[in-house]
């Protein structure tokens, strides 16, 4: 049904093929500057944003040095809600349990909230492999379902599309799956809006299962919290009889209060607004009232390996808000895709890598996509530093691949750090570079350079060495040598 | 106070005017620098590819040579950063906990031009002129790793019939990023073809930035699409007095303010 990010070539590849959809460039400049903007407006009017960032980062590194003892608490106090925990090391098990739960109520369909934890295990997929049909009802992911396509980004995943693109998605494929548009629908997003509504008010009402995920559960009280914009993660989470949610063991927060932090974190950084629509809390079961049976599965899925690594798993502290994808230089002209993950931009550069191991191609390459300009630490709302993070994974890649066939790149690099050991080294290449720099002293410019330094010189005019390097000009003027 | 002058690997090897020049500015100011001659490069591009192991032999070469003096400037937002940012991250990641507080201290003396000119040496004059249409590029590393914030347009606004132009978005990285740049050249390219479309749309002459490979990428973009405007780092501009632009006169015409040449040192405190 929906595409699949399995089996994804390495950044550099899918980044070349998404950089010359120039309609896609023009979306993702479009809607990556609008949002951004709006953020740094409502940030703005907060004179203790540092003072809230810190809160949110130091509440989640003690979440994280104390996850055990939290996760206990969560498990005993949505137990004593009425709810029923289960617990998945990873995406299959995941699958599979939430498959037999939505077996076991009769029901060959399901409306989903947008989740992000859903969305990383594939289940979608694996409940359309087991006959049942799974609906997105969030907006944006109903036009990626519908469109057959992968979601680009946390928050908007249909960013990479626009109005006329939707209208012709819609117009499409609504009608095979339930109510269709209506005749002559334009693409004002009034009237878009109008008919995705009327499209999923007739599965709202006919849905007897609801699949959410959460942004927070309280371990205190067994509370689980879901954050939207349209009103669909409402009807979801009260109208079915049963609900079923899928949470990363990351989400835990200790206590109720400890929302008055991220409650002002999380609208400001992603929607930029100063508070989201509509804020769901559910604590297990309540007699007479919205759902009478409440699954929470608490997903692990690689989140304690990142757990493991001190520098690295301070990257479990984010809230997926995407501010970092929306200013992010990289992503804006690249898109989500080419990072091979529901979770794409800076976050998922080095989130991925972690929850997944760095044994694939494209898991490999993602640490190094990025310029290293730091524009994502800053907007970071948990204060995650990932341009360090980014650093710290490329190490793990290069050291991982120590000891076999070395590349071209490691010997080079061992080489270059060789000669830099030891300044006479470096003087003597320096020696060569000004030979070369007299060879080529009429031209200003290099316009082409040999084998792999034409990536450079593709686009890019090279400098010509000079003839004398300053080191040479010192020793002469400053030390008369 | 003894200063040392960092010139790093790149510009001294392939942009020798950069550290030449900041010798002119600080002597034009009374300071007395000094290039110790055992330095070499701090690391940077092997710790930002992943080469930590690569990169520690330099931060502990760094830490020698540099360590006794009062005073290091850098023409290089990018190489102070990671040697003020990632050198002590290196040592102890390699187990080197001593060497990690050794340069932890070295790094605490290491300065960008701009901060040396403005927050260690308190002047925003340094008695240059530069009579050109000039637009200034804040290279990632200066804006977000150390936070020079406005101190190098503070030195740009007082140089004299400077015609200095805001560059639009100016805050977005230009897309070089070190080995990014080849790693993933077309997203580079594609990052750098903007900040040159904004450079362009200034109508300045000269594109000024702290940083020579920023700006090498840049420029490198500019004088491929035979856009006719020239790169130039900071403190090349800043070294630049009246007689500098008299030679440069294409007419060929004499110099003809050699008097003045150093009359503006005076208003440097």
């Amino acid at each position: 049904m929906s595409g699949t990010f399995i089996g994804m070539p390495k950044f550099q590849t899918a980044a070349k093929e998404a950089l010359g959809n120039s309609q896609q460039r023009r979306n993702l400049q479009h809607a990556t500057h609008t949002i951004r903007e709006k953020r740094a407006r409502v940030v703005e009017e907060l004179d203790d944003w540092e003072g809230l960032r810190q809160a949110g980062a130091d509440i989640k590194d003690n979440v994280l040095s104390h996850l055990d003892t939290y996760l206990v608490q969560l498990e005993e106090s949505l137990t004593r809600a009425g709810a029923t925990v289960h617990w998945a090391g990873d995406a299959a098990e995941a699958n599979e349990i939430v498959t037999s739960l939505v077996r076991a109520t009769g029901a060959d369909e399901v409306v989903k909230v947008k989740s992000m934890a859903t969305q990383e295990i594939g289940l979608n997929e694996a409940l359309e492999e087991a006959g049942i049909a799974a609906w997105e009802t969030d907006l944006a992911e109903l036009i990626v379902q519908l469109g057959h396509d992968r979601p680009s980004h946390i928050l908007v995943p249909a960013i990479h599309r626009n109005r006329a693109e939707i209208r012709e998605i819609f117009l499409r494929e609504m009608g095979h799956v339930g109510t269709p548009p209506p005749a002559g629908l334009t693409s004002e997003p009034r009237e878009l809006a109008e008919a995705a509504r009327v499209h999923l008010r007739e599965k709202f009402l006919r849905a007897k299962v609801a699949i959410s995920g959460a942004n927070f559960a309280i371990a205190e009280t067994g509370t689980l919290v879901v954050v939207e914009s349209e009103g669909n993660g409402r009807m979801c989470l009260t109208l079915p009889e049963t609900l079923i949610s899928v949470v990363g063991i990351e989400k835990v927060l200790p206590r109720l209060e400890d929302l008055e932090v991220f409650m002002q974190l999380l609208p400001r950084s992603s929607t930029g607004e100063r508070m989201n629509p509509y804020t769901s809390t559910w604590t297990g079961i309540t007699p007479g009232d919205g759902p009478q049976q409440v699954h929470v599965v608490l997903l692990d899925n690689g989140r304690t390996d990142a757990l493991a690594d001190t520098v690295g798993r301070q990257a479990l502290r984010c809230i997926r808000c995407s501010a970092c994808l929306n200013v992010c230089p990289v992503y804006e002209r690249v898109g989500g895709h080419a990072y091979g993950s529901v979770y794409p931009g800076p976050i998922g550069a080095i989130l991925n890598p972690q929850l997944r191991g760095t044994t694939s191609e494209v898991d490999q390459s993602l640490p190094y996509a990025s310029s290293l300009c730091g524009a994502c630490g800053d907007v970071c709302p948990v204060k995650i530093e990932i341009p360090d993070l980014l650093v710290h994974l490329r190490t793990r890649v290069v050291d991982e691949h120590r000891g076999g066939m070395p590349s071209g790149e490691e010997i080079a690099m061992k080489g270059a750090a060789w000669m830099f050991s030891d300044h006479r080294r470096w003087e003597k290449a320096q020696k060569g570079a000004e030979l070369g720099g007299r060879m080529f002293r009429k031209k200003d410019t290099i316009g082409r350079l040999p084998g792999p330094l034409s990536a450079w010189s593709d686009a890019r005019d090279a400098p010509v060495p000079p003839a004398e390097s300053f080191r040479t000009w010192w020793k002469r003027e400053k030390e008369g040598q | 106070m003894r200063v040392a002058l960092f010139a790093t690997c790149f510009n001294d090897s392939m942009w020798p005017e950069t550290p030449k020049a900041v010798v002119t500015i600080l002597e034009r100011l009374g300071v007395t620098v000094e290039f110790p001659l055992e330095q070499t490069c701090c690391g940077q591009m092997f710790t930002n590819t992943g080469y930590a192991r690569e990169a520690l032999p330099l931060v502990e070469r760094f830490a020698d040579v540099f360590g006794e003096y009062d005073a290091v400037v850098a023409p290089s937002g990018s190489c102070v950063g990671s040697v003020r940012h990632q050198h002590a991250t290196v040592a102890s990641g390699c187990d080197r906990p001593a060497l990690a507080d050794r340069a932890r201290t070295t790094a605490g003396k290491v300065f960008e031009l701009s901060e040396l000119l403005v927050d260690v040496l308190g002047v925003t004059d340094v008695g240059a002129t530069f009579p050109h249409r000039v637009t200034y590029h804040p290279t990632c590393h200066s804006l977000r790793m150390l936070r020079v914030a406005d101190k190098p347009l503070r030195l740009l606004r007082e140089v004299r019939g400077i015609d200095l132009v805001d560059l639009p978005s100016a805050e977005e990285c230009c897309g070089f990023g070190g080995t990014f740049a080849m790693k993933n050249s077309d997203t580079s390219v594609a990052m750098g073809s903007d900040k040159a479309h904004h450079v362009r749309e200034t109508r300045a002459e000269v594109l000024v930035a702290g940083d020579n490979s920023c700006l090498a990428h840049v420029g490198g973009l500019l004088t491929r699409q035979r856009s006719g405007v020239r790169v130039m780092h900071l403190a090349e501009v800043l070294a630049s007095t009246e007689r500098d632009f008299a030679v440069d006169n294409e007419l060929g015409d004499p110099p003809a303010a050699t008097t003045t040449q150093h009359t503006d040192t005076e208003a440097t405190t």
